[in-house]
């Protein structure tokens, strides 16, 4: 096993988020995710200063790393300019790249979080889009969010988009060549390999749980134990 | 001295704004939620301002959410953000203007890493050279469009039809400015105002006539959260701090909110309508909701446009009390047809929160 602090320190986000902690708790008095889960950046980075690679495994093997919002409101208060935030950054991508983020309830949701994302990605060129927004797993988008997909051509229309169309404007389609180059870059620079190597871990884990691969995926978006929460 | 230790800390968070030529990149999450607000910024840029405002139909998502939801590398985000600089450069522009703000800090956070660490930009030019034979000058500055907005209040104000004023009593409508965390948390000099006394969204509103309200959880995320948002199993994280902040703000009665990332007026908007079809509560009167606009909206309406050509009609909650406050004229019968009149029925009207 490498050192994980040693492969901690090389993640450009851990250089800039992570110097001496005084424990202070502030970043957990101002954390939207402290406010809901059973979650403390204090303790996080706290943990992390320990330098102890067994108490650093086993966060990357919890659910407690992937509790975060990526807001960035405690890199602003930090009176060390740490960035707690950041940390976890650097803690999900190792833990993504040693394959324990199957071990947590919350690390298997990688597995439908980079379908959905990259899909759409290198799909249409967008984070998010239209054709893949099913409103059956939205509903909280709202019966009117409901009229517009269902009037999707008429209403952009009316809101002056340029749905799906040529030349610049609203929602317009990504031309081919611009996302050839988006899957070029992907190809490039890990990110296609980042997939595969998520479908793989999360294969594997399916079936060590006895489950085909579309069951795993679908408890891994939907299914939430009542045990993250704070009260 | 408190005054003047803020007055300090004002001054150091001043940020030149260049008055022209800039090019644009657009959001995902806008262009899919309001999509009649990104048209409305080319509109009042471009047609009301004179400014211009080039936007190339090559660019594509910054990959900012994607790589916020951990599903795509700090090599590939940053390489995404290259090809968009390198359509810019090729364009002959040197001011970026995004309309996103996860965006807006995805280039921020990026600049700096390289400013910091140059040999990974040079890594991220080596990695474009080989995917797409593209080179790329950094942008020499870098706005929020919402710092745009901000740019040019007092024109906007100067055309105005209408102020953030009620018209039956007189007094400034109460205004909350939310702004998105990634405007100015991480790096607080890249907005205008900084993290502590953001500024962009509050002077717009003491422009057009508003008064900007103060409550304890004001910069308190919307509670969007990425991860916490795109899978369902996590709602609740997202909808618990979006409640936080209305259970915070109700005793001063807000007319309105103003935000400017385009993923805030979506929960803020449609948190409003969850929560209330499941506890009953709204946070208006009368069976309203508060509610939620984008800059560019209230922009608009500050100068006159017909509220259904802002795509007011796509908010859960409805924005009838505000028009009504500002003396906006509308008709309610055409806030859900289409182009030429056309009828596309309306949608389902919720429970326990008026829509219209
Ligand atoms: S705010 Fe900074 S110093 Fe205080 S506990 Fe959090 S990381 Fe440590
Ligand atoms: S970035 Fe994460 S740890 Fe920091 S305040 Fe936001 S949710 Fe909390």
């Amino acid at each position: 096993m490498k050192n994980l602090f040693d492969e901690l320190n090389k993640d450009y986000r851990f250089k800039e988020g992570f110097h001496t902690c005084i424990n202070c708790g502030t970043c957990t008095a101002v954390c939207p995710a402290a406010e809901f889960y059973c979650y403390d950046p204090r303790q996080i980075v706290s943990i992390v200063q320990t330098k102890d690679d067994q108490k650093i495994e086993e966060l990357l093997k919890s659910d407690r790393i992937w509790y975060c919002g990526e807001c960035m409101s405690c890199v602003t208060r930090c009176p060390r300019k740490n960035g707690p935030g950041l940390v976890i950054m650097a803690l999900r991508e190792l833990s993504i790249r040693l394959g324990y983020f199957v071990e947590s309830e919350k690390g298997r949701q990688m597995l439908p979080l980079t379908h959905a994302l990259t899909g759409n990605i290198l799909n249409y060129g967008y984070c998010v889009h239209p054709k893949s927004f099913k409103w059956e797993d939205h509903k909280e988008s709202g019966p009117v969010f409901k009229w517009h997909l269902e009037h999707l051509q008429d209403s952009m229309a009316r809101l002056g988009a340029n749905y799906d169309g040529d030349g610049p404007g609203v929602l317009r389609r990504i031309p081919k060549e611009s996302l050839d180059e988006l899957k070029a870059i992907f190809d490039v620079t890990g990110g296609t390999e980042r997939i595969k190597h998520v479908e793989q871990c999360s294969a594997k884990k399916a079936k060590e749980m006895g489950m085909t691969d579309e069951e795993y995926e679908k408890m891994a978006f939907e299914y939430c134990s009542d045990k993250h929460f704070n009260n | 001295m408190i005054y003047e230790g803020k007055q300090k800390i004002w001054s150091d968070y001043q940020k030149e704004i260049p008055d022209d030529h800039w090019y644009y990149v657009r959001s995902c999450i806008r262009q899919n939620f309001f999509p009649a607000s990104e048209r409305m910024f080319t509109e009042i840029t471009r047609n009301v301002l004179g400014k211009d405002m080039y936007e190339t139909p090559f660019h594509t998502t910054c990959g900012g959410i994607a790589y916020h939801a951990d599903t795509i590398p700090q090599e590939t985000v940053m390489t995404i953000v290259a090809r968009q600089f390198a359509l810019m450069t090729e364009a002959g522009y040197e001011n970026y203007c995004p309309s996103c703000i996860t965006s807006f800090g995805n280039y921020a956070e990026i600049l700096e890493t390289w400013r910091e660490f140059p040999e990974l930009e040079a890594r991220i030019r080596e990695n474009l050279w080989k995917a797409c034979r593209r080179e790329f000058n950094k942008p020499k500055y870098l706005a929020h469009t919402s710092d745009l907005i901000y740019h040019w209040r007092e024109q906007i104000r100067e055309k105005a039809k209408h102020l953030l004023i009620n018209r039956e009593t007189g007094e400034p409508l109460r205004i909350v400015e939310h702004i998105g965390c990634h405007y100015a948390k991480m790096f607080p000099h890249k907005g205008v105002g900084g993290a502590e006394y953001p500024y962009v969204l509050a002077g717009m509103v003491e422009s057009w006539g508003g008064e900007v309200i103060d409550y304890p959880e004001r910069r308190h995320c919307c509670g969007y959260g990425f991860r916490q948002y795109h899978v369902k199993a996590n709602r609740g994280y997202s909808v618990s701090n979006t409640h936080k902040k209305f259970e915070s703000m109700e005793p001063f009665h807000p007319d309105a909110i103003i935000t400017n990332c385009p993923g805030c007026p979506y929960f803020l908007d449609r948190w409003q309508y969850v929560i209330a079809e499941q506890t009953g509560k709204t946070y208006g009167r009368n069976g309203y909701g508060i509610p939620v606009f984008t800059y560019e909206e209230l922009a608009g309406l500050v100068l006159g446009y017909d509220p259904w050509d802002l795509g007011l009609q796509l908010h859960q909650v409805a924005v009838e009390p505000l028009l009504d406050k500002m003396g906006v004229e509308y008709d309610p019968k055409a806030k859900y047809l289409g182009l030429n009149k056309e009828d596309l029925m309306k949608p389902e009207m919720p429970s326990s929160i008026k829509c219209c």
